[in-house]
């Protein structure tokens, strides 16, 4: 494999990893502030895809999809907050895990009825297509770059909001110590409330960015979802910083292995059984990675202050 | 009061005995719900649209068909298929899409002596060692389409061809399929992960290796993906991409403008102007409001090859050795044009050569340019020994 | 002690099982013998998952890995000609034995959602592992044969097998009673509400909740023996995370913490799976709003719905 080939596998991995960060930012904020495992995490990235196409079919702007899907996944947020997640924050977290189990299937099921099963077009918009050449002979897709500047601009947004406002301390606040929180007369139904709402639209948001190169269809978010998991748990529940990290090795590990061990496997196989010996243990080994990181550091990279 | 007792028994004894012998009873295993659930929706609406063109009547008997949902999962569908046997006890069993489906299903299905008739999944098993008397298929051999799409790329001397297919049993069958064929250099070979959806690394592997085509399975969603990112790299410009089982109507919704441009081969030759295949088209497209792919052609022929059977023995169910043989004989099917069974109850059918071109509203529409294989027969027939009831 | 209403319940129960296969047989249902096969199976599942949810307080979200690994050593074994049962079972036991170590010796280390979530990437990285074995069928999966015991009892025969998994579900709640009510079972019950006080008495837990993870296992990994003589064909599929939690669903609707509430966790789950996916193939539209109901108002499950004290029957 040559050097530019490396180079440019270690980009596309950077690129995966910023996107994996972009869904993970929410779950990790929503984990970590309030202590829920929400598994529909990955229907919420889902049906920010499916809003986002269909405002694109109706009206062919990318820019009115965003406009429109942000509030629309913010009021979906809040919707499921207030009917299934309100009650379920004094419950364990196997209860957290099967109810939002249950929201799966239920989301899964709707979007099948409302769209369809065969999945739903979606392209790259016009200001964002065609490809720009900063490797040489590996023209780069724009819209590729544009995920990496939207991931960037998702971790200094999170970054901002949480050490600077006033909304951060008290989200901060009320992570460490709710009922202090709410002594001190502040609404920390609303506040959660607002959390979970914005964990919605932050894994809408990376629908609507995964639209326009993946598939949008229904069970789309399953995949991505234990992938969002596997980065959470090694960088540290809640950490941003540690969800930043986690990602850029997790997409860096998947990309650039899953390209570099069947060429490795052949010095040590036959090439047959390095062919499909190769992708089966790429897959396995961010798993494996994640196990090895956990045994030593069972917190996570980046253990978060509060549990 | 008495003559209305004896009128009603008579009215149910002229209505209770005919339903007895005169119904013949369809268990359609398919993928109704979950990720792969567009398969099993083609696939019914298909059967549906081939019973109401029947008059709902095969061969003279009333058709009852009983939906089954696998689930995508070999022993739900393995459950079914009970269910189907032992409780409603069908005298078919037909549907199932994947192999692995299959695998789990038959057996018991034949075992029952009951006939199995696949409208999709193409297990080499079932073609070779594993053939049966009841086992007929209205689809083909897995191995079968990328044979021809070997053929194709080495009859057109396209050389230097990049293969990527999925990791798992049928993706292998794919890529052993197109070297039966294709003689030319390999520029390289990925097996990409079951279920993956960002392509960008193979993308550029495939770029490093300077093809000059490239040959790909890479069904369903994850080829919608495959697409997009194939054409947003700029790659169609310069490496065509050639497929099987990867852009067919029922995939087009989600390739959309990505697909044109792009060769594959199948056997369902969709352009035929042939009155019964238009009239499957057209009514289909009525009837649903979306084209029909070539799954849903599989599944329209199967009413249609059930015809001759029960015709064959006036409707007596039991005679299965007299529905065996008629069904041997077929020659002709509505989708499939004419065609003819081999000794392992696979059809001997030709391979088209497919190109997607934008229609004159510039949405993507399949055209059969020319034959690739003629009178197919499956790498497998050999190795059946069909053991006759 | 048990109240009336669940004593007269469970031999209810337990006679209506042993009248199965005679029933069935005499009214042509043999459907029905076969599905109350499977619901008895993964009845022995959930038992299972249970021991590690309900008293261990070791939520994994993994415990198709063992399902898997006991039916593909069924599988395997007869791939290479060796059909004896008591071998089979013995690799069987000894693999999902193995296999439970690994996983909770690295799983236990950790707690709260980090369990969680690395029992259920541990599991999907084995399911990874058998669509990439290609020599067993990898996602195709692959076709077995029943195991073969003695000449007198013929596991081809539906009914003997129907029996051996009635003896087994009977077994692994025997199992579990005497290992909850042992001094063993208390370290464990004790870890559950506290586990520091429990280090703190003394107990080494960590080895107590090993070899409580090891034990599940193993009861699960005959489940997966018993799945694979069932099915006679083993599949990656039986180790899908979606599995995981079907498993753990059946442990919740029964009622979590208690002996007997997987059982019937089981047989709610695939009965009401059976009846609805007749009526409607968007049945998952109905059923996710379900379990959201019954984590929120039906904790106890429906055999704790039961009158009784609600822990006591353990």
């Amino acid at each position: 494999m040559s050097l530019l080939l490396l180079l440019e596998q270690t980009l596309n991995g950077i690129q995966f990893g910023v996107f994996l960060f972009m869904i993970s930012a929410g779950l990790t904020l929503v984990l970590g502030i309030m202590n829920v495992v929400n598994l529909a995490h990955g229907s919420f990235y889902m049906l920010g895809a499916y809003y986002a196409a269909t405002i694109m079919a109706w009206t062919g702007s990318f820019i009115l999809a965003l406009v429109i899907m942000l509030p629309a996944m913010l009021i979906t947020g809040i919707v499921v907050e207030v009917l299934v997640l309100r009650t379920m924050y004094e419950r364990d977290h196997m209860d957290q895990v099967l109810a939002t189990f249950g929201l799966i299937l239920f989301f899964n099921e709707a979007v099948r009825m409302i769209w369809g099963a065969e999945s739903m077009p979606m392209d790259i918009p016009a200001f964002l297509s065609g490809h720009v050449d900063f490797i040489p002979d590996a023209p780069y897709p724009i819209f590729r770059i544009a995920i990496i500047i939207a991931g960037l601009l998702v971790a200094a947004l999170l970054y901002v909001m949480i050490t600077r406002s006033r909304t951060g301390m008290l989200i901060r606040a009320g992570a460490s110590n709710r009922p202090m929180v709410g002594a001190l007369g502040v609404n920390i139904r609303m506040l959660y409330m607002v959390v979970f709402g914005m964990g919605a639209v932050l894994a809408g948001f990376s629908g609507l960015m995964a639209g326009p190169i993946l598939s949008v269809e229904p069970g789309m978010g399953e995949d991505m979802l234990i992938l969002a998991f596997v980065v959470i748990v090694i960088g540290g529940i809640g950490s941003i910083r540690g969800a930043v990290v986690a990602s850029i090795i997790v997409g860096i590990f998947e990309t650039v292995g899953r390209s570099i061990l069947p060429a490795l496997l052949t010095q040590l196989m036959s090439s047959d059984a390095a062919q499909s010996m190769g992708p089966a243990m790429s897959s396995m080994l961010i798993y494996i990675f994640m196990a090895a990181v956990l045994f030593f550091r069972p917190e996570g990279l980046f253990p978060a202050r509060t549990g | 009061m008495k003559i209305k007792f004896i009128a009603m028994t008579a009215a149910l004894a002229m209505t209770a005995t005919p339903v007895m012998a005169k119904t013949i009873k369809i268990g359609f295993i398919n993928t109704f719900s979950g990720g792969a659930a567009i398969y099993g929706k083609h696939q019914k609406d298909a059967l549906e649209l081939a019973l109401d063109h029947k008059g709902r009547k095969i061969g003279g008997l009333d058709v009852e068909v009983i939906y089954g949902d696998d689930q995508r999962k070999p022993d739900v569908g393995r459950q079914v298929a009970a269910k189907m046997l032992q409780k409603d006890k069908v005298d078919v069993v037909s549907g199932i899409i994947w192999s692995n489906i299959l695998a789990a299903v038959q057996k018991m299905v034949v075992r029952d002596k009951t006939f199995m008739i696949t409208t999709n999944a193409g297990w080499s098993h079932m073609a070779g060692k594993g053939c049966n008397p009841y086992f007929f298929s209205t689809s083909w051999n897995n191995d079968q389409s990328p044979e021809a799409m070997g053929k194709l790329m080495q009859d057109e001397k396209i050389d230097n061809v990049f293969l990527i297919s999925a990791n798992y049993q049928a993706g292998k069958d794919m890529l052993t399929g197109f070297m039966r064929n294709y003689k030319g250099k390999i520029a390289g070979r990925i097996l990409y992960r079951l279920g993956q959806r960002d392509y960008q690394a193979e993308l550029s592997q495939i770029r490093a290796a300077k093809p000059n085509a490239i040959f790909g399975f890479v069904p369903g969603g994850m080829g919608v993906a495959f697409g997009k990112q194939y054409r947003a790299a700029g790659m169609h410009k310069t490496i065509p991409f050639y497929s099987v089982f990867t852009i067919d109507y029922l995939s087009m919704p989600g390739w959309g403008k990505n697909a044109i441009g792009t060769y594959s081969t199948a056997y369902w030759d969709v352009s035929s102007k042939r009155p019964d295949n238009q009239k499957f088209i057209n009514d289909f497209k009525k009837k649903y409001g979306y084209h029909p792919s070539l799954f849903a052609a599989q599944a329209y022929d199967l009413p249609f090859l059930l015809e001759y059977a029960v015709s064959a023995v006036k409707g007596d169910l039991s005679n299965k050795k007299g529905m065996i043989k008629a069904m041997e004989k077929v020659t002709y099917l509505p989708t499939k044009g004419k065609f003819s069974y081999n000794t392992n109850h696979m059809p001997i059918q030709n391979f088209y050569k497919r190109k997607v071109v934008a229609d004159a509203n510039g949405d993507p529409q399949v055209v059969t340019e020319s034959v690739v294989l003629r009178d197919h027969k499956d790498a497998y027939y050999k190795q059946c020994k069909m053991r006759r009831p | 002690m048990m109240s009336r209403a669940k004593i007269l319940c469970l031999l209810i129960g337990f006679l209506v099982l042993v009248a199965i296969p005679p029933a069935t047989t005499a009214l042509d249902a043999d459907f029905y013998m076969g599905l109350a096969a499977r619901m008895m199976i993964f009845a022995i599942a959930a038992v299972s998952l249970d021991l590690l949810l309900g008293y261990g307080g070791m939520v994994s979200f993994g415990h198709a890995a063992y399902l898997g690994t006991g039916s593909y050593a069924v599988a395997i074994l007869a791939f290479y000609g060796i059909t004896d049962g008591f071998l089979q079972f013995a690799v069987a036991v000894g693999a999902s034995a193995l296999v439970a170590l690994i996983i909770g010796f690295i799983c236990l280390r950790t707690k709260g959602v980090y369990f969680i979530m690395i029992t259920l990437a541990l599991t999907q990285m084995l399911y990874f592992l058998g669509i990439s074995l290609e020599e067993y069928g990898g996602d195709d999966g692959i076709n077995t044969d029943r195991s073969e015991f003695f000449e007198w009892f013929d596991l081809g025969d539906d009914t003997n097998l129907y029996y051996l998994i009635l003896f087994f579900l009977v077994l692994s709640l025997w199992i579990s009673w005497r290992l909850i009510n042992s001094r063993f079972g208390m370290v464990i019950r004790g870890s559950q509400s506290n586990d520091d006080r429990m280090q703190a008495i003394g107990f080494p837990t960590f080895r107590y909740k090993l070899t409580m993870f090891v034990i599940a296992g193993v009861i699960c990994g005959v489940a997966g023996f018993l799945l694979a003589n069932l099915t006679e064909f083993v599949t990656p599929e039986y180790m899908h995370w979606f599995r995981s939690g079907e498993i753990m669903i059946m442990v919740l609707v029964g009622g979590m913490g208690t002996l007997f509430g997987p059982v019937f966790g089981a047989i709610a789950y695939l009965l009401f799976e059976e009846v609805i996916s007749d009526f409607t193939e968007h049945w998952m539209i109905i059923f996710g709003p379900i379990l959201v109901l019954l984590v929120l108002f039906a904790r106890k499950g429906v055999w704790g719905m039961l009158p009784g004290r609600e822990r006591g029957d353990d």
